[in-house]
């Protein structure tokens, strides 16, 4: 933690360039508004997270940002340049790209797959160099479908970081993977930005943005509703603190759960009540008193610090699994 | 420092090996390169390109085996059969068998008999019973026919003496293993580029490649030349195949041979270019495949003379690759003719090719 927010000092005191900027991106499908006026500006060096549920437009935004699909309007510059302006391949040199679910070929090994990817840079780096980074020397002669979820995961990383990019696209790097695979690739990414690297991530792990991000945009359908660092917006809840609880029977008088002291707000999603709370030994005993006025039993409760899954619930009502 | 010792491992390989790395770092020849991998990894297809075609050329070359000329085969009925049967004995064309009248129509229904004579007085009138579409049918009537007169006292007119004549370069199988050479170059770059293809399009592996600085064309190339590398294999097991099993003879040159089997298979890995630029799914493709090999399966006079169709058709017949590369690999095979009677051929396998390619990359779809 001390590490990143060195370098998130570091980042913002040193330079402030501009590595990505979008402006009023929109793409529909048909009815469906995918990406409905995204404006972003990713700076360098530091790791900027893209946060939503499945389906909130983060893919199709970052496949915009890529040059693989086009936007229906807006703007995007990527290291001073744009996509379709004859500079693709210049700007593909300078990019890594990790898409959301590409299988690479099965039959080939891990050291054929790095070479084949190698090949098409200019600026590459070893194969030797970039399969340690990864740390996968031991599955090189491997064939990749004999590798697990993880490894899988960081030869997609491996590809993506063959040609010495500037900028590294992650869509989902950790979808799928277990504690100790998230964890590498927590560290891989640390990594590349300890040598100036400029990450764009998207997850729906609100843990893994807020281990990794400088600064997060958290979106829904299709919109960015809310932008800064993790702790501006969990600060945004106004408390840092959360309760909450379930009860046997629907509470008779929600409304009173407001007027609690310390409570800061209160809301019910899936027939459970979650307090924002600045003052936990204040608000406790409170709401205990308060459920037994209305003869309600409890059936669950915990308190946690307040997270960006917090943050969401807050400003959409929903929670990022509801989709 | 873990670093700093690999670069200098790095370093101290063999400076030989400098140059190689150098040629093998070109996109176009790691594309390739994986190509060639993906396939020889894969043993299905390896089988369907290798063993399946001699297979084939084995089973036909078998069923349609020049030796002694098969005998008719007839059926004998009605209360004369016997007298006749014993009048045929003496004849090696023909094979009779007595039959019931129920059994002698059940066997001309399937086949087993071409023909069947029906006599009541083996002196008097013979009614045959065949179907005079069927060209097997048709001989066997003239040969029991000519055999029955000759045993009832017919004196022909005319001495007769017969010289069989069956020389190495004319006999069935020669023609058919040029076209089944040819028939598999369509096979393995239509089959062969079409799946892997749309494989790749369903694993968002192409999409994968158009985020990379790769050039596209060099990824449809590489394709192209990897079949290069196969064709030769190909080409040759099918050559030492017929030459070492059936005395099969290439008459013209080898040289020629080669280049026309390239010049064509080229053509067809365009062609299986173009038909995996849309699909998304590989039924799809593989429903695009069929449409495009059928007609020319049909058509292109793999296993009889295209020749057989009406003139109408010709031209058209004469426009699709198979034809054009049928028709040059046994100008060069069977006739031993140059490069330039072919010149036709070459040209609709090269237009072929090209257009292919150039429509194929414009209309690729890569996600």
């Amino acid at each position: 933690m001390s590490v990143q927010s060195v370098l998130a000092e570091n980042s913002q005191a040193t330079q402030k360039t501009v590595a990505l900027r979008c402006r009023a991106l929109r793409k529909y499908f048909n009815d469906v508004h995918a990406v409905d006026g995204v404006d972003l500006e990713v700076y360098s060096g530091e790791c900027f997270g893209l946060l939503g549920p499945n389906g909130a437009g983060k893919t199709t935004s970052v496949e915009i940002l890529e040059g693989l699909t086009p936007a229906d309007s807006g703007e995007v510059e990527l290291l001073g340049m744009s996509w379709g302006k004859g500079k693709d391949s210049a700007l593909r040199q300078r990019i890594g790209v990790a898409l959301q679910e590409t299988q690479l070929s099965d039959k080939l090994t891990v050291e054929e797959t790095v070479r084949l990817f190698r090949s098409f840079y200019t600026n590459n780096r070893s194969v030797d160099e970039v399969i340690a980074t990864v740390s996968l020397e031991e599955k090189r002669k491997a064939r990749t479908g004999k590798l697990s979820g993880g490894q899988r995961q960081r030869l997609a990383i491996a590809c993506a970081l063959v040609g010495n990019p500037d900028l590294l696209f992650l869509d989902e790097p950790t979808t799928g993977l277990d504690p100790q695979a998230r964890l590498q690739l927590w560290e891989l990414i640390t990594a590349f930005r300890a040598q100036g690297g400029t990450v764009l991530l998207t997850t729906h792990y609100m843990e893994e943005a807020e281990r990794l991000c400088d600064r997060v945009a958290i979106m829904d359908h299709g919109h960015i509703i809310a932008l800064g660092t993790p702790a501006e917006l969990i600060a945004s809840l106004g408390a840092e603190q959360i309760v909450e609880f379930s009860v046997e029977e629907p509470l008779p008088d929600a409304k009173t759960l407001s007027q609690l002291p310390g409570v800061v707000s209160v809301r019910e999603a899936a027939g459970r009540y979650l307090l924002t709370v600045s003052k936990i030994p204040l608000a406790l005993p409170a709401l205990l008193n308060e459920l037994e006025r209305q003869q309600s039993k409890l059936a669950s409760l915990l308190t946690h610090h307040a997270t960006l899954e917090d943050v969401f619930v807050a400003l959409t009502g929903r929670t990022l699994r509801d989709g | 420092m873990a670093e700093a010792r690999q670069q200098v491992t790095t370093k101290s390989s063999s400076a030989d090996r400098t140059l190689r790395r150098s040629f093998s770092d070109y996109p176009l020849v790691q594309l390739t390169l994986v190509r060639m991998r993906e396939f020889l990894r894969e043993p299905e297809a390896v089988f369907w390109v290798f063993v399946f075609p001699i297979l084939m050329a084995v089973a036909l070359g078998i069923a349609f085996r020049s030796s002694a000329p098969d005998q008719v085969k007839v059926g004998l009925s009605g209360p004369a059969a016997s007298a006749l049967a014993s009048q045929l004995a003496s004849s090696k064309e023909v094979s009779a068998v007595v039959l019931s009248n129920s059994e002698a129509d059940n066997a001309l229904r399937l086949g087993k008999v071409a023909l069947v004579v029906n006599a009541t007085d083996p002196n008097g009138a013979l009614q045959y019973n065949y179907d005079p579409t069927r060209p097997e049918s048709q001989i066997a009537k003239l040969t029991v026919d000519q055999a029955l007169q000759r045993a009832a006292g017919r004196v022909d007119p005319h001495q007769t003496t017969d010289q069989h004549v069956s020389a190495v370069g004319s006999r069935y199988i020669d023609f058919l293993i040029p076209g089944l050479i040819g028939m598999n170059l369509m096979g393995s770059g239509i089959w062969g580029i079409g799946f892997s293809i749309v494989n790749a399009r369903i694993r968002k592996l192409l999409k994968r490649f158009a985020a990379t600085p790769m050039r596209r064309s060099e990824y449809l190339l590489s394709f192209m030349l990897s079949r290069l590398f196969f064709l030769s294999l190909e080409v040759a097991s099918m050559i030492l195949f017929g030459w070492l099993v059936f005395s099969v003879r290439v008459q013209g040159s080898f040289g020629n041979l080669a280049l026309i089997s390239l010049i064509g298979a080229l053509s067809f890995s365009g062609l299986g270019l173009l038909i995996a630029s849309r699909p998304k799914t590989i039924e799809g493709v593989s429903g695009l495949m069929n449409l495009a090999m059928l007609p020319m399966w049909l058509l292109s006079g793999t296993f009889f003379s295209s020749d057989r169709f009406p003139q109408a058709m010709q031209p058209l017949i004469k426009a699709l690759p198979l034809t054009a590369l049928n028709d040059a690999l046994r100008a060069v095979m069977l006739e031993g003719r140059p490069l330039g009677a072919s010149l036709t051929q070459l040209i609709v396998l090269a237009v072929w090719g090209i257009v292919c390619f150039v429509v194929a990359l414009r209309l690729f779809r890569w996600q």
